[in-house]
């Protein structure tokens, strides 16, 4: 096993977190977008159609649409359906506020961090944690078939949306 | 991220005023953070869009705020909830499903919020004045305030509306700033128009709500509207098919006197021109069936009719006079269903099947009955919302065709 490749950010809201990545290059609104009761993305627009959130490291370039996703977002980590975590490109406010609150009602930390998303793919396990100086330390770690081609490839962009 | 605190901020955040104060002054600044706002400032007022029944996370949230002995800072008004608690029996739901949903309503009201649950809180008592900074829920109500009085709010929306009623503080970033209201993008209406007609300003803010993006609209060349129901038709229908928070008219609106203060100085991003067409093809579009279809309902007052528009409606009932077999839905907030009754306004109205509907609204929750046929309405929203909330076919007209349809019981529409 290689030493995993680490990453730095900002939180929006710090929390640890483990799990495989599902990564889009298409941000998903959850009011409209995904199911709740499920965990189940729904947007029939979206990549990730059927795909299931739950328990994933959701990686995305940004958040999308109503601010009703904050209440869905709450409500899926309430239910346990929501992503383990989140890692974002550009920060987003409803979001925040849906694990903001979260946390508040029912000490659920989903983290959301900020921070750069290259060269992610769905399948990569990633941990989420909390550096010395308070702010998140991502770690990757490559899925063996990935480092096995890494030697002589470029690893795949992070927009692709399918697991590999 | 540096965001500046006041004394008071930083009492409030620390818990010396309570549990609730501490945890909405905690969620609006991460809120403020992440949007990169500098800092806060007061509000005046809010509008809590957040008495509608979407799952328990919502509800949980202003129980806990209850428990920990919240109050509204500021006056506080509610948009529409699950239920008309005026009229009971007039939703049909599950007890399952309407115990917590009402008791959202109350927990609401235990905050020292007003119990308004109108979508049109302009035309209630709380209505604010030029230059108020306020923070509202409700998109039809945000574009309205911004647009037509000139009062200042950001979209706000879940739990940060609540939060920003609880601390009395908004953060300082977006429309509440001077600099931010400008308008970006340019649309000069090409249309020849005599009277100008509802469903003229209907079409121009279904047009620019598609076409703005997340640019302020200016529209050049609207006609002078015969009063603000108007523009609070057109102020709906651009946030329903788009994310406008705010346009100006030039010549109309407050900040647009003239075109320059429109755009503050500034020349347009972009230049559109509407033409009678487009307006056509953009209303052409909320209607799902055909003039002749077979009517079952008739809804108005989305967003909640004013006392002018039921000054309008109630002659027509009279001349059509439709017989009682259409029921003819008005949604309208509780003050001014009371004025009416007040005033014997309503006095044997039923005879023409008309059902007033308070605290909510026919396309939220289940209200209408004999859903087969098309529902005839003059709200571009709520033609645009109905067939996937509640799946009925619509037909949208001027609101004499909605009666004159009534009256006959199919769909017809004057030649205009």
């Amino acid at each position: 096993m290689t030493r995993p490749v680490e990453r730095t950010g900002t939180f929006q809201l710090a929390g640890e977190a483990d799990g495989l990545a599902l990564v889009f290059s298409q941000p998903l609104s959850f009011w409209g977008g995904m199911d709740a009761e499920t965990g189940e993305i729904t947007d029939h627009s979206h990549p990730g159609l059927g795909q299931n959130v739950a328990g994933k490291i959701l990686v995305m370039p940004s958040g999308r649409g109503s601010s009703s996703s904050s209440s869905v977002l709450a409500e899926a980590i309430r239910r346990g359906t929501a992503p383990a975590g989140i890692l974002l490109e550009r920060p987003d406010p409803i979001l925040a506020v849906g694990a903001i609150v979260a946390e508040f009602l029912y000490d659920i930390r989903m983290p959301l961090v900020v921070c750069d998303i290259s060269n992610l793919v769905s399948g990569d396990q990633i941990d989420i944690g909390i550096g010395k100086d308070g702010g998140p330390i991502v770690r990757v770690h490559l899925p063996s078939i990935r480092q096995s081609h890494a030697a002589n490839r470029r690893p795949p962009a992070f927009d692709r949306d399918q697991v590999p | 991220m540096t965001l500046e605190l006041t004394a008071q901020d930083r009492s409030m955040l620390d818990g010396e005023q309570g549990s609730s104060a501490a945890a909405a002054m905690k969620i609006l600044l991460a809120f403020s953070n992440s949007i990169g706002a500098r800092g806060l400032l007061d509000i005046t007022g809010a509008h809590i869009d957040g008495c509608l029944y979407h799952g328990k996370a919502g509800l949980d949230f202003v129980e806990r705020l209850v428990e920990g002995g919240g109050r509204v800072q500021v006056p506080t008004t509610l948009n529409v909830g699950s239920f008309d608690l005026i009229h009971p029996g007039m939703v049909k739901m599950p007890a399952a499903e309407e115990v917590p949903a009402r008791r959202l309503m109350k927990a609401h009201l235990e905050l020292g919020c007003q119990a308004t649950f109108t979508c049109a809180p302009y035309q209630t008592r709380f209505r604010p004045s030029f230059g108020e900074q306020i923070a509202w829920g409700e998109s039809n109500a945000i574009v309205f305030a911004n647009s037509v009085i000139g009062a200042r709010t950001n979209r706000y929306g879940d739990f940060i509306d609540l939060c920003c009623a609880m601390t009395g503080r908004a953060p300082a970033w977006g429309l509440h700033l001077s600099e931010n209201r400008r308008g970006r993008i340019l649309f000069e209406l090409d249309v020849q128009a005599g009277e100008p007609s509802d469903s003229l300003f209907v079409g121009v803010g279904l047009f620019i709500g598609q076409a703005s993006g997340d640019r302020i609209p200016v529209i050049a060349g609207l006609p002078r509207p015969r009063d603000e129901d108007q523009l609070k038709a057109l102020g709906a229908a651009a946030a329903t098919t788009g994310a406008v928070a705010l346009f100006h008219a030039v010549g109309i609106t407050p900040e647009a006197m003239t075109l320059d203060k429109a755009f503050q100085g500034h020349a347009p991003d972009e230049t559109i021109r509407i033409t009678r067409a487009d307006i056509d093809h953009a209303l052409a579009r909320l209607s799902t069936v055909p003039n002749g279809a077979p009517l079952a309902a008739v809804s108005l007052g989305t967003p909640h009719f004013s006392h002018e528009e039921w000054m309008r409606l109630l002659p027509l009932l009279r001349e059509a006079a439709p017989g009682r077999r259409i029921p003819i839905y008005v949604n309208t907030g509780r003050a001014t269903l009371t004025r009416l009754q007040e005033e014997g306004a309503l006095d044997g109205m039923e005879a023409f099947g008309l059902i007033p509907v308070a605290d909510t609204c026919t396309y939220v929750t289940a209200i209408l009955e004999h859903l087969d046929g098309a529902v005839m309405t003059n709200s571009g929203k709520w033609a645009h919302y109905a067939p996937g909330n509640i799946g009925v076919s619509v037909a949208f007209a001027e609101m004499e065709d909605c009666i004159r349809s009534a009256a006959v019981g199919h769909v017809v529409r004057s030649a205009s």
